[in-house]
């Protein structure tokens, strides 16, 4: 009983990791309709921007985190205004050209200016070690993460659901030229909706880089995983995306408590029943 | 007529003066992409080697040619390898990281007239495969046989061995439970993970419920180990007393700065420590760092190019620089002498490395780093791994 319980709780931290990660990816390819291969590359740019301001400047947790969040959302500007803004709307291989053709220059230039080597960003001492839950110990990074997921799923419900801004988005992505001739600066509300989704890919670098830590390969590494994850829950559903990881990271993490040598069989096993079950995704919206 | 001899003559002296050649030496390795690092640690292990002791032999000149193989790519490794045969002519070929890559071009050297240096793919059958290769690194099973000997003198009786599943991984697996059980102690489970594991912690769920005083890994070095080293603090393995003994790949030197203090106290076996004290390893590891241009970022597989380019430079020598692959490799067959890592040698029978294997332990320096300290050496230990093929 103990060991489910353990497990259990592993399987919520992982998926947590999964889901703060993978969430800014659905907005791009649910809300925006870019299918953005470079999602894994903007996470990787938090993480090493976190990292740097972190070790090498000395800044605190909580000032690296908002350093690299608002650094990485600096950079992404010039490049959603100069390279995304051409293929909104574009068919989805001109789309997965661009952005896998960014993250190829992005791994690059990582490897040139921080070299080869692991990137880590060191925690606060209240986030450091093991926290007694009682019927066993887990790491309180884990705790942090399961903490964030939450705090960032009901952010992004409320700021899409129930404020002006997410009426106006989802009204441009519906159909931007009657929006546009309402009077909604449709250009602005996809510049806002990229940066938040970009903000939101750096945070989970960050919050993940003990999972998933940073190195120059990172950009393509853990791409397939989030793309399963954002495919699996439906393109920008939230509830879906949070459902997905928790169905999949449980399943991962039983799998591998169980048989791991039969490696990731039922995580994908269950991901081709989904998809085959639910073409859409679990709460994919219809067309 | 007397012009035309005179030209003649004029030409054959030039002729002569020019053949003081340049002999060529391949090396293939992984020099972009995700191992990048480790053929960096090649390109740095040759460059410190030549500039200690020169490009020239005699009179010919020494070059080296580089092709890179980012990823275990047998096909690819064995096409540039023929194109560094046939094209640039090399003498030599050398290099190696992946197994696949060194097993791919073995069929070449004897139709090529080629000796093959491997300097780091540690499967033990690689040797085997033509007795034109030598190889100077090391091999899983010799650098995780001794673990098993150390796991028995600190009183360890029951171990989980946990291995990534892949050729290595699965080696090592062997080599340790090979030893262990015959020093009479008992392996009471092995788990093999994907090597795609992000998430440890059900693994070390496992660990626990194994009720094992130690646990075994191998994992390839890079990004999963700093996951693993991190699963096994972070789930209370640490302190429930439950130790942690991996060969020395698991904590090369330019993860350490990464592992940081969770690693601290890890016990590892391996081959070479960049922190050996010797006044060999000094000379090389300044002439490397140097090479490297990043110090932080030198690691094993530069010792293993060093001591292959000085057993390609004894090949030369021995040859007078005339492509005779069987008289170069014999040449070398029994060849010692004092690398870096300390006395080796290269067994005649296998064409490997006969060499001490040391127990090291993470400690942290006077300046806060890092670093692999030596404290058991296992002298003079051969390939376990061949004898147990047989």
């Amino acid at each position: 009983m103990q060991t489910v319980f353990s497990v259990g709780t592993d399987a919520l931290a992982y998926g947590m990791v999964l889901f703060v990660i993978s969430i800014g990816l659905s907005v791009t390819m649910g809300l925006m309709r870019v299918v953005n291969l470079a999602h894994g590359a903007f996470a990787m740019i938090g993480g090493y921007i976190a990292s740097y301001a972190a070790q090498t400047l000395g800044f605190g947790y909580a000032a690296a985190i908002l350093i690299a969040v608002v650094g990485t959302i600096i950079i992404a500007i010039p490049v959603e205004r100069f390279l995304y803004r051409r293929i909104y709307g574009a068919p989805e291989l001109t789309q997965v050209l661009m952005t896998i053709g960014i993250t190829f220059c992005v791994i690059g230039i990582a490897n040139y200016v921080f070299g080869p080597t692991l990137k880590t960003i060191p925690l606060p001492d209240t986030l450091r070690g093991p926290v007694d839950l009682g019927f066993r110990s887990i790491a309180a990074h884990k705790l942090f993460a399961i903490a964030c997921g939450v705090v960032v799923a009901g952010g992004l419900w409320f700021l899409i659901e129930k404020t002006p801004f997410g009426v106006k988005l989802r009204a441009s992505v519906d159909n931007a030229a009657m929006a546009a001739s309402l009077g909604v600066r449709t250009k602005i509300v996809y510049a806002v909706s990229f940066a938040v989704a970009v903000g939101l890919a750096a945070f989970g670098g960050i919050v993940g880089a003990e999972l998933l830590p940073i190195e120059p390969y990172y950009a393509l590494r853990y791409m397939v995983t989030f793309l399963v994850v954002v495919s699996v829950g439906g393109a920008g559903s939230i509830p879906g995306a949070l459902l997905a990881c928790l169905v999949l990271g449980g399943i991962d993490t039983t799998g591998r408590y169980l048989l791991p040598e039969y490696g990731e069989f039922f995580f994908y096993l269950a991901v081709i029943a989904i998809v085959c079950t639910f073409p859409r995704g679990l709460l994919g919206r219809k067309k | 007529m007397k012009k035309l001899l005179l030209g003649a003559v004029a030409a054959l002296a030039l002729c002569g003066s020019a053949y003081a050649d340049t002999i060529k030496i391949g090396v293939v390795g992984p020099f972009s992409g995700p191992f990048a690092i480790q053929g960096k640690n090649f390109k740095a292990g040759i460059d410190a080697y030549m500039a200690l002791n020169g490009s020239k032999i005699g009179d010919d000149d020494i070059e080296i040619v580089y092709r890179d193989v980012p990823q275990a790519d047998p096909a690819q490794s064995k096409a540039l390898a023929q194109e560094l045969v046939v094209k640039e002519g090399v003498q030599y070929l050398a290099g190696f990281y992946f197994t696949p890559d060194a097993m791919a071009v073995t069929p070449l050297l004897k139709q090529a007239n080629v000796p093959l240096v491997v300097m780091n793919a540690a499967t033990s059958a690689i040797v085997t495969k033509s007795p034109l290769i030598v190889r100077t690194s090391f091999t899983t099973w010799q650098t995780s046989a001794p673990m098993a000997k150390v796991a028995k003198e600190r009183g360890v009786k029951k171990v989980i061995t946990v291995v990534s599943d892949y050729g290595p991984g699965v080696d090592a697996e062997n080599a340790f439970k090979t030893t262990f059980t015959a020093e009479g102690g008992e392996v009471v489970d092995s788990i093999r993970m994907p090597l795609s594991t992000n998430d440890f912690s059900p693994i070390m769920q496992r660990v626990k419920d194994s009720g094992a005083d130690a646990l075994f890994a191998f994992l390839p070095s890079g990004p999963t180990t700093l996951g693993f080293v991190k699963a096994y603090n972070d789930n209370g393995l640490k302190s429930a007393g439950v130790q942690f003994l991996a060969p020395g790949d698991l904590t090369q030197e330019s993860d350490l700065p990464a592992l940081g203090a969770s690693a601290e106290g890890l016990l590892t076996t391996f081959h070479y420590a960049v922190s050996h004290d010797s006044a060999e390893n000094k000379k090389f590891v300044e002439a490397a760092q140097k090479a490297i241009g990043t110090p932080a970022e030198l690691s094993f597989p530069s010792v293993g190019a060093y001591d292959g380019m000085h057993v390609i430079y004894k090949m030369i020598e021995a040859t007078g620089g005339k492509q005779d692959a069987q008289k170069a490799v014999d040449a070398v067959k029994g060849l010692a002498w004092e690398s870096p890592r300390g006395p080796v040698s290269i067994d005649p029978e296998s064409r490997h490395m006969t060499q001490n294997i040391y127990l090291r332990e993470v400690a942290k320096a006077d300046d806060g780093t890092y670093y692999n300290k030596e404290i058991v050496t296992f002298e003079k230990q051969g390939d376990p791994g061949l004898a147990a093929a047989k």
